[in-house]
């Protein structure tokens, strides 16, 4: 715990909102245009947020502020862990605790689609679980460590020796951001069956708590996929950039590409889609060393 | 090797018979009887803890402990082992179950005439307390006699609401108290042939527990209960003979066994105490005994789930792993446990009964420890032990609370479960910290489960860290939705009467308090208690499972979840808020649990848990589960003991 490291994290934590934020919108205006519309101004997500934080709170419980207060804080918590170069397997512990308290959020509403979206929320928890946890330890198998801060020293880019965690951890990246096919507990879409899930009985300060939270989600998602890339070599951070900005643009276009599927379906492709690329991968690494 | 420290051992393994004796005595329930069971329980614990702490500051590896005069205690396992043996068989005739004497004979008889015709090798050494020794002491003395000081509140509560039970609770005390010294003499045993005798007690005490009812469901249960242990017993028993009566080997003492290295001709006791093992753990194809454990008044489940019972068979695994490093054996348990992690995983989802998903829920844990122990590497072990450490705790915890809410509730559906945070604010908030402390991030079952990641990938199990990060999402999966249905807060709902009598407060506290200073003691229980056993075992130690820095860092999770419930209790925030009721698409009728219909009626509002019982359901995945472990503990019996001769 050096100095060093408390200032890349609060790197993260001042500048996270705003490049997830604009994230968001640049999201907003990309699907506009795939939909031939003109989209909102770039910086929507971020009026959308002060409106709802100036907007009055209204609770179904008490309990309900703090599990959400306690999602925004884990979730901060666990990509200042990840940027100021912790332990990958613990970056990912973290992160579902904070999504379980997101969940226990839902599930203390009582509300019937506030619940439905937590019982689905924990459905798509087991989906990715396995990958994330696969893709901390595709990277000890690449470069022998699982601190960041020794990964990104690495000599060659991880892509070359994991490519299929690569593949896996994009995929279930569209459960992770919320996107079309696997979008069952919030339905960003609107006019659903759901009304929007997991987030039905938030409003005001609550609901601008879980945006914010997710912004700072999609910024360590998306340090994450850099990761792959990055090398000890300053050039390679380029590289990394374009590839994040390569992935959120891929998962937009699936956004818009797939109607949701039926939950037993996600359950079923992601699961495969895990074994197949990540666990083959995995084998081949294994004979190789 | 300080005499005292031995009359103390003495102590623990008879005391507990005497206990059992005079509880006997006691019929009724009184205040006479609760007042044996606690003074008794905690001068067991105290001397548990006192032998314990002892070993441990020590800092003498190698504790053997050699008995002049054997004759008596020689001539007592015999008869103990006659006694179990005609138990076995005359309530065998009584149920008509004539299949388990065949196993009671088949164990039980080869043993005694090796012994009875001279044919046994004379030990050198009997009784062996070493760290690991000392480190399940601890878990039997202080768990295994909370649980005890927990009956003997419940039992009273029980019958209270069993009316057509009969009340023979004096029998199901006593028997606990015998099982508590079986365990004691197990661990403290090096000598095969007195470990195999409180192998034997322990299946058949578990029989008489699980039995307790005596309704037929009871009579079935007890008795499958009962044949797959006898059948572990048996392989037991041919390991024993196997160690005693080889003109090469000539062993007479598990530290023999796991001292000499892995050789052609050591692997085969090995491999039979292993399968010995997995019986006792209740691994599969042997899980269905520990399901049908359930039938039992809590208390049994609770001593057979967490601190005893299951915990010998990975005991013994523990204890043979050195040699099951790199061997066809430690692959395949490794194999047998890594499945039964993930497969029991996803039972655990389909279940409703509390019960049963706890059950469910120690079956694949046990995999998981099986999986570790059967690595056979430093990294493993320590994984193992901790997860037996974390695991006790949590489960025993869990399954008292679970008792006293089906005693305030009539129900230990997790159904029922709903907004139990307003129904039963006390067992709620145990229970939630019971339930993170098998899968949320900082806690114990976690770092362990963390630590067996680590070393399934260093020692290159593919398949292992497969089963480990699948099963990891079910895991989740199947906790987290029982723990919500705990958190949902019900308007208009009114507190039911918390009747938990005080006893059982005496045991809920300390283990509540444990999971949580566990949780920053992990460091600490790593330096002083995991590193000596890696150090008698393989004879090295290694680096910190969990880095300095990684450890600094659970501390402030665990400190950012206390902040929820703290924060519930004393900040004001969201208390402030307008309040309002949940969404129910405008049609709510007064409060959040009905609605008006279409044709303005009101209707009551229900959201039930996700079981997805269609696709991993009892019905669907239990056989298969069963099948496939079958042939792999088959394939192991055949190609290593068969190999052999």
């Amino acid at each position: 715990m050096t100095l060093g490291m408390f200032i890349k994290a609060l790197i993260y934590i001042l500048l996270a909102p705003l490049i997830g934020g604009t994230l968001a919108g640049l999201d907003r205006i990309i699907s506009a245009r795939m939909q031939g519309r003109q989209g909102p101004p770039l910086f929507q997500p971020f009026y959308d947020v002060f409106k709802l934080l100036n907007k009055q709170t209204t609770v179904v419980n008490s309990i309900q502020v703090l599990f959400v207060t306690g999602y925004l804080i884990m979730t901060i918590f666990t990509g200042a862990l990840f940027f100021a170069g912790g332990d990958m397997l613990l970056v990912f512990f973290a992160l579902s605790m904070s999504e379980v308290v997101m969940v226990m959020a839902a599930f203390s509403t009582n509300g019937p689609y506030s619940i439905m979206g937590a019982q689905r929320e924990l459905l798509q928890m087991m989906c990715y679980e396995p990958m994330t946890l696969l893709v901390a330890i595709g990277f000890y198998y690449a470069n022998g460590s699982f601190m960041v801060d020794d990964l990104i020293q690495a000599k060659i880019p991880a892509i070359a020796q994991i490519p299929g965690f690569f593949i896996g951890f994009v995929f279930i990246l569209i459960i992770k951001l919320r996107k079309s096919p696997f979008d069952l507990s919030t339905s960003h879409h609107m006019h659903q069956e759901m009304v929007k899930g997991l987030t039905t009985d938030l409003s005001g300060n609550n609901l601008a708590f879980v945006e914010i939270a997710e912004w700072y989600d999609l910024v360590l998602m998306m340090g994450i996929v850099g990761m792959f890339f990055i090398t000890a070599n300053p050039i390679s951070r380029l590289w990394a950039i374009l590839a994040c900005a390569v992935v959120f643009f891929l998962e937009t276009l699936i956004d818009n590409l797939f109607p949701r599927v039926k939950y037993i379906t996600m359950l079923k492709v992601t699961w495969s889609v895990i074994l197949i690329f990540a666990g083959t991968n995995l084998l081949i690494l294994n004979v190789l060393k | 090797m300080a005499i005292p420290i031995l009359n103390v051992v003495n102590f623990l393994i008879l005391f507990p018979f005497i206990m059992a004796i005079i509880i006997g005595c006691l019929k009724k329930a009184s205040v006479l009887r609760s007042a044996v069971i606690i003074i008794g329980g905690f001068t067991i614990m105290i001397s548990a803890i006192y032998v314990a702490v002892s070993v441990l500051r020590s800092g003498d590896t190698s504790q053997f402990v050699f008995l002049q005069h054997t004759e008596l205690p020689d001539k007592f396992v015999i008869a103990g082992e006659i006694f179990l043996m005609g138990l076995v068989c005359f309530l065998s005739i009584k149920y008509k179950k004539y299949y388990a004497i065949i196993f009671s004979l088949v164990g039980t008889i080869p043993v005694l005439w090796m012994d009875l015709t001279g044919r046994a090798v004379e030990g050198n050494m009997h009784l062996r307390i070493d760290t690991f020794a000392a480190v399940m002491y601890l878990i039997v003395g202080i768990v295994g006699i909370l649980i005890c000081i927990y009956a003997s509140g419940y039992m009273k509560d029980y019958h209270h609401h069993h009316t057509d039970v009969q009340d023979r609770s004096n029998y199901f005390l006593a028997l606990m108290f015998v099982f508590l010294g079986a365990m004691f003499g197990l661990i403290s045993s090096d000598n095969l042939g007195w470990i195999y005798f409180f192998w034997e007690i322990t299946s058949v005490c578990s029989f008489l527990m699980i039995g307790y009812t005596r309704t037929q469901e009871a009579v079935d249960n007890s008795f499958r209960a009962l044949w797959m242990n006898l059948l572990g017993g048996c392989g037991f028993a041919a390991g024993l003979l196997y160690c005693s009566l080889n003109p090469e080997l000539g062993f007479s003492n598990l530290s023999q066994v796991t001292q000499t290295g892995a050789s052609e001709l050591v692997i085969v006791p090995v491999t039979l105490f292993a399968f010995a093992a997995l019986t006792k753990s209740a691994q599969f194809p042997f899980s269905r005994w520990l399901l049908g454990a359930m039938v039992a008044p809590t208390p049994s489940s609770a001593l057979l789930h967490s601190a005893t019972m299951v915990k010998i068979g990975v005991y013994m695994l523990i204890r043979v792993s050195p040699v099951m490093y790199g061997t066809l054996t430690g692959v395949m348990i490794t194999v047998i446990g890594g499945f039964t992690f993930f497969a029991a995983s996803l039972l655990a989802i389909t279940v409703s009964d509390g019960k049963k998903v706890l059950a469910y829920s120690t079956i694949s844990n046990l995999g998981l420890i099986t999986a570790c122990a059967g690595t056979g590497t430093t990294e493993g072990v320590w994984a193992a032990i901790m997860l037996v450490l974390f695991h006790a705790v949590s489960k025993s915890l869990l399954f008292q609370t679970v008792g006293d809410i089906e005693n305030c509730m009539g129900s230990r559906d997790i159904e029922d479960m709903h907004g139990l945070i307003i129904k039963l604010p006390r067992l709620a908030f145990i229970m939630i910290i019971g339930i993170c402390g098998m899968f949320m991030a900082p806690f114990g079952m976690l770092v362990s489960k963390w630590a067996a990641l680590k070393s399934f990938v260093d020692s290159g199990s593919v398949w292992l860290v497969l089963f480990l990060v699948f099963g990891s999402g079910s895991t989740l999966f199947y906790w987290a939705k029982w723990l919500g249905k705990i958190c949902a807060v019900i308007h208009q709902s009114f507190e039911l009467d918390d009747i938990t009598p005080r006893s059982e407060m005496i045991s809920i506290f300390p283990l509540t308090t444990m999971i949580v200073v566990m949780c920053f003691a992990f460091p600490w229980m790593s330096g002083h208690m995991v590193q000596p056993i890696l150090d008698e075992a393989f004879h090295t130690n290694i680096p910190d499972v969990i880095g300095t820095g990684d450890s600094i860092v659970m501390m402030i999770m665990v400190a950012m979840i206390f902040m929820i419930p703290i924060g519930s209790r004393f900040l004001s925030i969201g208390k402030n808020s307008k309040m309002t009721m949940s969404y129910v698409a405008g049609v709510n009728a007064g409060d959040d649990r009905h609605y008006i219909d279409s044709f303005g009626k009101e209707r009551a509002l229900y959201m039930s848990n996700w079981y997805m019982i269609d696709y991993f359901g009892e019905k669907k995945l239990l056989r298969p589960c069963i099948y496939v472990s079958t042939v792999l503990v088959a394939v192991m019996l055949i190609i290593v003991v068969g190999g052999a001769f």
